[in-house]
């Protein structure tokens, strides 16, 4: 045991994992912070315009849970900050002048987006309906442009541009070339439906479970309708998108679609292969369907679909496997959830009701949670796929990481801390759920999230410590 | 090698961020020493419910000034953010466990009032707002005494256990108390509370006290630690110590006398804390490891440097009006005419279900099947996911 430490302490696969759970978890809130702006100012759109009470109830509770998600993805997001440094100095020494672009323009959205945030709480009660309603747009636009910058980063990691290199120092940088390259628009739109799409089905998910236990009110309904409604937009333009992205990578990154995709040696009539474990060389388990990967490429049978022997065996990404079947998932969860939209609109377009059958309700409640997978095969696509090289073709992993000892120890707090981190994001809505449900309205008004109002200012003034319920340790 | 205009400015921004932090991050940290500091749970709930008031509206708007300095640093001056990085693995580490948890314990705080860990998540805020400041103190210390190398082959545990480093460290802790306190006093009057205002007041004499001896101790340890920042600390950033001294003794005065003039109290101490960081930047000059690596060698291309001008500048004009708006509505009270939420929920209520909905239970049969088939599908993606997983290896 002591010597696998010792040997997982040299290489940078302890660092991999803890870079890559915090990442896997932090890109969850991320989705909030960009998307679940959106979906409140949807209710709280209805709700102004149609007097609905409901819609505008569900809005108020949202903005509050945003508030929680977004405080704990800002605490989340520091770590990453500093992982970038602690982990990959190696990166951050050589390339933080360009890299470190792209996270500059994040920081300014990532700034209005906290300040609006704490705007749009403040303003339930302050600010008339409508001018309200616009104060909540700044968390939507920042929320989009932050997902955009961030995303440019990773962008830059697979199709590195903008920078002159002599003598293995950067002397020129242009950040537009930066900030704008090739893999740009195709990471960040697929990243954006990829968030809106988890936001709306991870929200209507919780509401698909309050219709099937009964709950079939005007709230539950619109609670599950307005979220469903919004990914369910997202989610065939995400399967359009994910067929653009995976061509371009086809072509930009073909040994990264090589592993998608199971294709040893370059050649026409790739077949395209369904699961399947790769073990020396042989794909067991696995349907293939003839030519079709071809096809998928290039429209035709005949097209030459590149295979991982056009590079060394050190060049080429570990673990195809997981490569390839996190590509299935991803698809397969994609496909899954563009069906459940596309059955919900069929029904409401003949209908015009809400389908709340068991049958498309069970699966539309574990659509968050498909949702959610689908990222997450996505990440761990792309980022594995990209190995050995952290900057494509410029600079490895195992030059990036750090020559600090002790990360195999921070993995383990890291997974601890985000152990933690998840119960409070999962924990702490629940427990507002269960005290909305109790229906005591004081309670309710004088809850208190992060960037909003304490409930002595929120109320008539109180002014008065208190003593049980606001004493930190009472 | 003289450095460029556009490395000093980016220098110069990066220390304004650095002294924002030290001051709100500071007040912030210091509010959890007192809130550690306010003893048993009957006799500590006045101090602890002034210091949750007191923060709540701003946690969280702190770690942007720690991310904002995080990137400057890497982006424009990355040799020695790698450095840093990997050299102060490990106390910059810890201080990113107290961030976490500080996180934590606040969040489950203000919005679980009931939970049975309540005591627990104070006790872990409250712990947390020792470690960070305390390990920020000595990763500051290791880089003023020079002892980060360059090139670092991995941790230096000498160069952040120096006893610079280490006084340094328990300066900033001191330091956050005393901002915080100070802080504390005029919350403490405009909400009312003359026992509180005292309260704190004869906190932040003593905590003014403190940091003031431990700053005299870190002067005269730099004197033979590092020659070259004590020089100038002593030379051209000499008045900026004259300043942060002065100030520190008018704040010291004004509680004395007590005159607890709001906005007069809160810029003084600022004064102080801010002069000593500009001190501390000025005293490095024109190094960003002392005597090591030059600011003009460890600097990003100027197109690098210049992006970082324009996104600040950007910050200032996109943020600045955020922040007045939010500050306005703070200020403002609650409009009469808008609903609360318990109006709310009586109007969504009462509402029948709508138009051709009967509320009706699932079909029972129906329900279990499709209960049964997804969790079918789920232990079949289960063992089917652990087997590939085995087949990996």
């Amino acid at each position: 045991m002591g010597a696998m430490v010792h040997v997982l302490a040299a290489s940078p696969v302890p660092a991999r994992s803890q870079m890559g759970s915090s990442l896997g978890f932090h890109i969850i809130l991320a989705c909030f912070g960009v998307a679940f702006a959106a979906v409140t100012m949807t209710a709280e759109w209805i709700g102004i315009k149609r007097g609905d009470a409901a819609a505008l109830l569900l809005a108020r509770r949202w903005s509050k849970v945003m508030a929680v998600l977004v405080a704990v993805g800002a605490v989340s997001g520091t770590v990453l900050s500093y992982e970038m440094g602690l982990l990959w100095p190696g990166l951050m020494g050589r390339f933080g002048a360009v890299i470190g672009l792209p996270f500059s323009v994040e920081g300014i959205f990532f700034f209005l987006e906290a300040i609006f945030v704490g705007v749009y709480l403040y303003g339930w009660q302050r600010l008339p309906p409508w001018v309200h309603w616009w104060s909540g747009m700044p968390i939507v636009v920042a929320g989009i442009l932050g997902a955009i910058s961030v995303v440019a980063a990773n962008s830059w990691m697979n199709s590195p541009a903008g920078y002159t290199l002599s003598h293995g120092k950067i002397t020129q940088v242009n950040p537009v070339a930066v900030y704008f390259n090739t893999s740009t628009p195709y990471e960040t739109t697929h990243m954006l439906l990829a968030a809106y799409m988890v936001t709306g089905f991870l929200v209507a998910g919780v509401y698909a479970a309050g219709l099937l236990r009964g709950r079939r009110d005007r709230y539950h309904r619109l609670g599950f309708a307005i979220p469903f409604t919004i990914a369910g937009i997202a989610a065939p333009l995400q399967v359009m998108m994910g067929d653009v992205v995976a061509r371009f990578i086809s072509q930009n990154q073909p040994v990264k679609f090589a592993a998608m995709e199971y294709i040893p040696r370059t050649r026409r009539d790739a077949p395209e292969w369904l699961g399947g474990i790769l073990i020396h060389g042989h794909v067991y388990f696995g349907a293939a369907i003839p030519a079709f990967d071809s096809m998928l490429v290039g429209f035709s049978p005949r097209t030459r679909v590149i295979g991982w022997d056009s590079v060394p065996a050190d060049q080429r990404p570990p673990l195809p496997t997981l490569i390839h079947l996190s590509f299935d998932l991803m698809v397969g969860m994609g496909l899954f959830l563009f069906a459940l939209a596309a059955w919900q609109g069929w029904w409401w377009w003949f209908h015009r009701r809400l389908l709340v059958t068991p049958w498309f309700l069970v699966p539309a409640a574990l659509g968050g949670v498909a949702a959610v997978t689908a990222m997450e095969a996505g990440w761990v696509v792309t980022e594995v796929g990209r190995q050995p090289w952290i900057v494509y073709h410029v600079l490895l992993v195992s030059n990036a990481v750090t020559p600090a000892g002790g990360v195999s120890v921070t993995l383990w707090v890291v997974l601890v801390l985000y152990g933690v981190l998840t119960v409070v994001s999962i924990g702490v809505p629940m427990i507002m759920s269960r005290r909305w449900r109790r229906g005591v309205a004081a309670e309710e008004q004088a809850e208190q999230v992060p960037y909003g109002p304490s409930p002595a200012d929120a109320g008539p003034a109180q002014g008065v410590p208190r003593a049980s319920a606001g004493g930190p340790a009472a | 090698m003289s450095p460029s205009p556009e490395a000093i400015a980016v220098g110069v921004i990066l220390f304004v961020v650095i002294a924002a932090y030290a001051l709100f991050g500071g007040a912030d940290f210091g509010g959890g020493i007192w809130d550690l500091l306010a003893g048993s749970v009957e006799h500590g709930a006045k101090p602890r419910w002034l210091i949750d008031e007191a923060i709540t509206p701003v946690w969280e708007a702190n770690h942007v000034w720690l991310i904002f300095v995080l990137v400057l640093l890497w982006t424009a001056f990355p040799t020695a953010f790698a450095a840093i990085m990997t050299a102060l693995f490990v106390p910059l580490s810890l201080s990113l466990l107290g961030i976490v948890l500080r996180g934590v314990g606040f969040a489950f705080r203000h919005t679980a009032q009931r939970l049975r860990m309540e005591q627990l998540t104070g006790a872990l805020f409250a712990a947390s707002s020792l470690i960070t400041p305390f390990f920020m103190g000595t990763v500051v210390g290791a880089v003023v005494t020079g002892q980060v190398p360059v090139h670092p082959a991995g941790n230096v545990l000498a160069a952040w256990t120096s006893p610079t480093a280490i006084l340094t460290g328990f300066l900033f802790v001191a330091a956050c108390a005393y901002v915080s306190a100070v802080f504390l006093v005029p919350e403490a009057l405009q909400r009312g509370h003359q026992d509180l205002t005292h309260y704190f007041a004869v906190r932040a004499t003593a905590a003014g006290l403190v940091t003031g001896a431990l700053a005299g101790g870190t002067f005269a340890e730099l004197s033979t630690s590092a020659p070259h920042v004590f020089t100038r600390l002593t030379g051209i950033a000499l008045p900026l110590v004259a300043v942060s001294i002065a100030a520190g003794i008018a704040v010291l005065c004004m509680i004395w006398l007590r005159w607890y003039h709001p906005l007069g109290l809160r810029v003084v101490a600022a004064i102080a804390v801010a002069a000593v960081v500009w001190g501390w930047g000025l005293a490095q000059y024109p190094y960003l490891f002392p005597t090591s690596l030059l600011l003009a060698a460890g600097s990003a291309p100027t197109a690098s440097l210049v992006t970082e001008f324009v996104v600040t500048g950007l910050a200032i004009l996109l943020v600045a009006p955020g922040f007045v708006l939010l500050y306005l509505l703070q200020q403002r009270r609650v409009l009469t005419a808008a609903e609360t939420d318990a109006d709310l929920r009586m109007a969504a209520d009462l509402e029948p279900a709508g138009v051709g909905q009967v509320a009706v239970a699932p079909p029972p049969f129906g329900a279990r099947m499709t209960t049964a088939l997804v969790l079918t599908m789920l232990a079949i993606r289960a063992i089917r996911d652990l087997f590939s997983a085995r087949g990996r290896r």
